[in-house]
């Protein structure tokens, strides 16, 4: 990520120490992870320790200190979706993208989770990417799906 | 005239208005047993091992010595069978941690508290803070923090700080109740392999 792109999120918060997690959250929102640069920069223009930038930083789920891609795939694993053949699902998931849960393949495209439930159980099994919730999968569907992406 | 007279453990016990119980006790010679709490630091009632039983409107209830402020008519227990039994726990919880640490083995005697009651995960550190707050708030270098959360937090030093800060003062080390054990080793690593330790960091979330 651009340093100038992190000075640019810094001054819309006119380096308000008070708003430091709306810059990180920011910053995660453009980057879709926080580089050590982006914290190291943070630190040093909000008059924040670092120490406190990475307590932060490390303690909401909503950001990652790893880097993620741009697009996030989450697999329902809920008791309904289970019983809907939610684990084939992923097994596909995982068989087309190469990826475990957790992780982000090298050209920073995809980034394959695993959540306990979106709330939509009628829909199950559900695979959600990026927000858009994509209900009724069946194996056979995910590769029309996940081709929509790039 | 804004002194404050409240009753421990029999005892009565003159305080000024803004100190905690535990240091109305301590002024007054009754000895509470403590891990996170340092006097030159802020409280902070993380290890809550300092918990006491408190009278209010007929009613006894547990609070936390450490943080909580004197009142006039207070009435504190230091010692039940209730809180003994409380203390027993945290400490068998906290030697999971920490089984070796002797100012833990020294509190299981007292209380005695099983150290293999629990399934050991000995990560040494008891997330007493001590060596966190000692650094921001004494020595103000914010040189090592908190990382992720719940189960998975731990202590960790910013390598670039500790490079410059931490090999001339080392002044947190004496203060973990663990023997510094997990202080020594992160800083170790932190120090010799800077890269690394960033890594290794941000793979254990």
């Amino acid at each position: 990520m651009d340093m100038d792109n992190v000075d640019q999120i810094i001054d819309k918060h006119n380096c308000e120490p008070s708003s430091l997690i709306q810059v990180l959250l920011d910053i995660q929102g453009q980057n879709n992870w926080l580089p050590k640069e982006a914290l190291d920069r943070v630190a040093e223009r909000l008059q924040v320790p670092l120490t406190r930038v990475q307590h932060i930083a490390t303690f909401y789920k909503a950001f990652s200190v790893v880097p993620k891609g741009r697009h996030g795939v989450h697999i329902c694993m809920g008791t309904a979706c289970h019983v809907r053949g939610a684990s084939r699902i992923l097994d596909t998931v995982q068989d087309i993208t190469g990826l475990n849960p957790g992780e982000t393949d090298l050209d920073l495209k995809f980034s394959l989770e695993t959540v306990n439930c979106l709330g939509c159980c009628a829909l199950g099994p559900v695979m959600e990417i990026d927000g858009k919730t994509h209900g009724k999968m069946a194996p056979a569907k995910i590769a029309d799906v996940l081709k929509n992406y790039d | 005239m804004n002194d404050i007279v409240l009753q421990i453990d029999e005892k009565q016990v003159t305080a000024k208005k803004d100190m905690t119980v535990l240091e109305a006790a301590t002024s007054a010679g009754i000895h509470i047993p403590t891990l996170c709490y340092h006097d030159k630091l802020e409280p902070y009632g993380a290890c809550r091992l300092c918990v006491v039983e408190v009278e209010q409107r007929g009613w006894w209830r547990l609070v936390v010595s450490c943080i909580y402020p004197v009142e006039n008519n207070l009435v504190v227990k230091t010692r039940s069978e209730k809180i003994d039994r409380i203390r027993k726990t945290i400490i068998e919880l906290l030697l999971a941690h920490a089984p070796d640490a002797f100012e833990l083995q020294d509190l299981a005697k007292e209380y005695g508290a099983d150290r293999n009651r629990f399934e050991k995960e000995p990560s040494f550190c008891i997330h007493c803070g001590l060596c966190v707050r000692y650094c921001a708030e004494i020595k103000k270098k914010f040189a090592i923090g908190f990382i992720n959360r719940g189960t998975k937090r731990e202590i960790s030093f910013i390598p670039e700080i500790a490079l410059k800060e931490c090999w001339d003062c080392k002044e947190c080390f004496p203060l973990c109740p663990t023997e510094a054990l997990q202080a020594a080793f992160v800083l170790a690593r932190a120090m010799a392999f800077p890269s690394l330790d960033y890594d290794a960091n941000v793979k254990g979330k």
